[in-house]
């Protein structure tokens, strides 16, 4: 396929991202340079100091909710993408609401109980849809552990073993690996789709 | 009984045996789990419940901070 071809076919698919932190923001901005059509992005917190080693953020933007930020990041480099941004904590039925209209949903989350709780509600409530997780990206290094794994609509992309803490942080090259894997996944499943 | 755990063939010494037991003798250390019988959700409440039986496909998967 070229470019041209890929980008035509993107230009009507909506790609929802649950969480716009380590994995949601480097997602996103992938996405957007491959043309995707329309963004839907979701995350409640706000951006810290201690989230520039590894989202796609600035100096600048220290301070902003993040699903904001995100959105003005992805405008420099292609308005053309439309984004829709949500300041929200997910829960079960705003999954459902917002992410609707969405071909593909990366979940993107931090915290554990929030990736089962997205995982739960989508394997249950919407079987039709695709859904991208992230598991296992701590620490540096072993890039050969990383892999993706399906079950039916699921995919989980990661180690499958490295959770974050003091001593095996996340850092950006391995989220980034992560984050771009997942966004490559999408692109397969939108691209194979029709 | 002979079932499919995560995409790989296991025999467990009983004919028939709840999800969480599954857990328990398999030894999944991660506290939070999405769990699966047949392509079927199973959550967590529901596992001490839900029945393991010869030839089923049974998923476990981990749940691990970080993103």
């Amino acid at each position: 396929m070229t470019i041209e071809e890929i980008r035509q076919r993107l230009k009507n698919k909506t790609v929802g991202i649950a969480g716009c932190g380590g994995l949601g923001s480097n997602c996103a901005i992938a996405l957007a340079r491959t043309g995707i059509g329309r963004l839907v992005l979701a995350d409640y917190d706000k951006v810290k100091p201690s989230n520039l080693n590894r989202q796609y953020f600035f100096r600048d933007q220290l301070g902003m909710f993040k699903a904001n930020a995100l959105r003005d990041n992805i405008r420099e480099i292609d308005d053309s993408v439309s984004v829709e941004t949500h300041v929200i904590s997910l829960d079960p039925s705003t999954i459902l609401e917002l992410f609707a209209d969405c071909d593909v949903i990366v979940e993107a989350f931090d915290i554990d109980t929030a990736k089962q709780m997205i995982i739960e509600t989508v394997l249950a409530d919407m079987p039709e849809k695709y859904i991208i997780s992230g598991q296992g990206l701590a620490g540096y290094g072993n890039n050969e552990g990383i892999t993706t794994k399906r079950l039916e609509k699921l995919f989980i992309v990661g180690d499958g073993e490295t959770e974050v803490s003091d001593s095996e942080p996340p850092l950006g090259p391995r989220v980034a690996v992560v984050a771009n894997m997942q966004a490559n996944l999408v692109l397969e499943i939108l691209l194979n789709d029709d | 009984m002979e079932i499919l755990l995560n995409n790989r063939k296991e025999s467990i010494d009983k004919d028939e045996i709840s999800l969480a037991e599954l857990i328990q003798i398999k030894n999944f250390t991660f506290k939070l789990l999405v769990t699966k019988i047949n392509g079927a959700l199973v959550r967590k409440d529901e596992r001490a419940e839900a029945p393991v039986r010869d030839g089923d496909e049974v998923n476990i998967l981990h749940m691990i901070s970080g993103g």
